[in-house]
């Protein structure tokens, strides 16, 4: 399931099929990294929640049962729809008008999506860190509307306002790369039948960008829960998200299972939450529905 | 979609147009009347403007100067979806996402119809289009002919004032295509809509069209009958585009009565002494007749047989007369079979199927 949400916009399986055994054989060498560095550690750390020190659910029930594991899950799941939905509303007409301005202009749009990521994390978060801070940019300028106190710094709200920067781009690429395959002479289509501009975007256009959404928000959705360094240096103790939690459990108590078993636990969570998204998607656009897009 | 009571026509008047990207005028002073319930042709090359108008008459682009009216009233400046006029585009443009019913709902949605009256409505222009077994079906899952029935249906299903077609048969092949002109011929027969078709394919316009306007580097050449622009094109282009021809150019000669040309010289009747500027003269291959020289027949034009193709339903016999003049000839198998390449042959034709014209370009 989570293969095909993630899916780029355009891939899918039958072209996998295609290439036959041949084709098959070149994944060899990734299969291999994958099984050793990713399938073996995960299957460690799930077999450690269940095992160790003895055989049972303890460390499971112990989370949702501790008051403060299930609170931080809720409020890190709340943060990761916080920056998707962020993301979308922020992205979706960047991503649009990519679609419509010259080839040069959209080069220059192109070039300020990536442009964050060539500079390292910890350095932009680090400028966040600055702007959020008391006396900082974010705080004068409220000030100078009369609103004094606005610190973002160790509140989750400046966490998320962090993210939403860091993550723009996996929002925007997905979202540019399914709205170009549309044809905008569907517009001019339904405009000579009747309808208006609002009408047929409504109708026509969003519906075919809902497979770019869905691969967008998932990336950032699924990337924002995972999140550590911002919410580490953005954040603080006491509004601490899950990746905060489980570093605390590995670094400081040296709780590997324990760990493993929150990690677990956000996984589920997760997979459950882009599955319902994913149908809901699936049902708005027939095209998807029928599994060849 | 019964039959339309109160067809209007389409007036357009000294219409210009010139793209900001571009210098040259796309439509350079174009009128024209499109009657009601008429099939009317826009033939030419390609950037001789043709689409270009269909576009403006559309509502897709909005004229330099000039006006556009329907029945009488000036559409210029109203939006594309205020117009009610269908359109069916070159790559059908069908939404991907909708069954095919819905695509062809889709108009009469937009118009707020209620639901039993969209069914009925869709149903009979399905039934129409003979698509009525795949109303359930996505786009995707269509032949390319299937789904150019499907964009004519969602074209005609809300009764629009006129259907404009933009290349409709371009992506069909040879077959498919044949077949998709007289499906055509048939739905423009029993609606009775005002049918406005842009083609570069003058066989195509020849074979559906009532009357066919002919553009040329954003000017109207001619408007007329297929009969009119093949038997008597107005200028050298018109002739030349719609189908092969024999061109001489020459000068009259009123004292002999004769067009006279390095090629050979021609009678002409009382009517064509008149057109005095005539420097051209144009005769369609099938007029045609070729005899093998003998001494006793000097006068006529004279040529070389240089090429002899078959071609399925005649002969397609290449010439080239006395001066180097390039001829062409349709044949009869049983006509042809007299001739070999090389031969040196006589050409005449019926004096009613030769046609004077006046052309510019020609410095003779």
């Amino acid at each position: 399931m989570t293969a095909q949400i993630l899916s780029i916009p355009g891939s899918s399986k039958s072209r996998f099929r295609t290439g036959g055994v041949s084709a098959g054989g070149l994944a060899i060498p990734a299969l291999i990294a994958l099984g050793v560095f990713f399938v073996y550690p995960i299957t460690l750390i799930v077999w450690l929640s269940f095992t160790s020190p003895e055989i049972g659910f303890g460390h499971y029930l112990s989370l949702l049962t501790d008051g403060v594991t299930v609170t931080v899950m809720l409020r890190t799941i709340a943060v990761g729809l916080i920056v998707g939905l962020a993301t979308l509303i922020i992205g979706y007409p960047y991503a649009y008008s990519m679609t419509v301005v010259s080839p040069g202009w959209r080069t220059v749009m192109m070039t300020m999506v990536m442009l964050p990521f060539w500079v390292n994390i910890i350095a932009r978060t680090f400028a966040w860190f600055i702007l959020e801070s008391r006396g900082g940019l974010i705080d004068q300028f409220f000030q100078a509307l009369g609103i004094n106190g606005v610190v973002l710094l160790n509140t989750w709200g400046g966490v998320a306002i962090a993210m939403t920067q860091v993550m723009l781009p996996f929002m925007v690429l997905p979202l540019y790369t399914q709205m170009s395959t549309i044809d905008r002479g569907l517009l001019r289509a339904a405009g000579s039948l009747g309808a208006k501009p609002v009408a047929s975007f409504a109708r026509i256009y969003m519906p075919l960008s809902l497979s770019g959404v869905m691969s967008g928000f998932s990336l950032v959705f699924v990337v924002a829960l995972g999140f550590y360094i911002t919410p580490a240096l953005l954040g603080s103790p006491d509004q601490a998200l899950l990746s905060q939690i489980i570093a605390t459990r590995v670094q400081k108590l040296l709780d590997f299972p324990g760990a493993g078993a929150a990690g677990m636990l956000l996984l589920v969570v997760t997979l459950i939450i882009l599955g319902v998204l994913n149908w809901l998607v699936r049902q708005a656009n027939p095209l998807m529905k029928r599994g060849a897009a | 979609m019964q039959k339309l009571e109160h067809e209007q026509a389409i007036t357009v008047s000294n219409v210009t147009m010139q793209y900001p990207s571009s210098t040259a005028l796309a439509l350079n002073d174009v009128s024209l009347e499109i009657q009601p319930g008429e099939f009317m042709s826009f033939l030419g090359p390609s950037g001789s403007g043709k689409t270009t108008l269909l576009s403006l008459i559309a509502g897709f682009v909005n004229p330099s100067s000039g006006t556009v009216s329907i029945g009488g009233n000036q559409i210029d400046g109203l939006k594309p979806h205020r117009r009610d006029l269908g359109v069916v585009f070159q790559n059908y443009l069908l939404f991907p996402h909708m069954s095919v019913f819905d695509n062809v709902a889709y108009p009469l949605r937009q118009r707020k119809m209620d639901k039993s009256q969209i069914r009925e409505k869709v149903t009979r222009a399905l039934a129409l289009v003979r698509l009525d077994p795949y109303a359930d079906r996505l786009p995707k899952e269509l032949s390319g002919g299937q789904q150019q029935r499907v964009a004519f249906a969602r074209a005609i299903v809300f009764d629009p004032r006129a259907l404009l077609m933009d290349e409709p048969l371009g992506a069909l092949d040879k077959n498919l295509r044949s077949e998709m002109q007289r499906e055509l011929a048939r739905i423009h027969r029993e609606l009775g809509m005002t049918f406005v078709f842009v083609t570069h394919d003058q066989e195509e316009a020849l074979v559906l069209s009532d009357r066919i306007a002919v553009f040329n580097d954003g000017r109207i050449e001619q408007i007329g009958t297929p009969e009119d622009l093949y038997y008597r094109p107005s200028s050298l282009f018109v002739g030349r585009f719609l189908g092969d021809s024999n061109v001489f150019s020459g000068k009259i000669d009123v004292e002999t009565s004769t067009f006279i040309s390095p090629a050979g010289s021609a009678y002409l009747t009382r009517e064509e002494l008149e057109k005095t500027d005539a420097n051209v003269m144009i005769v369609r291959p099938e007029a045609i007749s070729i005899a093998p020289k003998t001494d006793t027949n000097t006068d006529g034009f004279e040529a070389a047989v240089r090429e002899i193709v078959f071609t399925g339903s005649n002969v397609t016999v290449y010439m080239e007369f006395g001066d180097g003049t390039p001829g062409i000839a349709k044949l009869t198998m049983s006509e042809a079979s007299k001739l070999a390449v090389g031969q040196a042959v006589t050409v005449s034709w019926d004096q009613l199927r030769q046609h004077l014209i006046h052309d510019d370009g020609l410095t003779s």
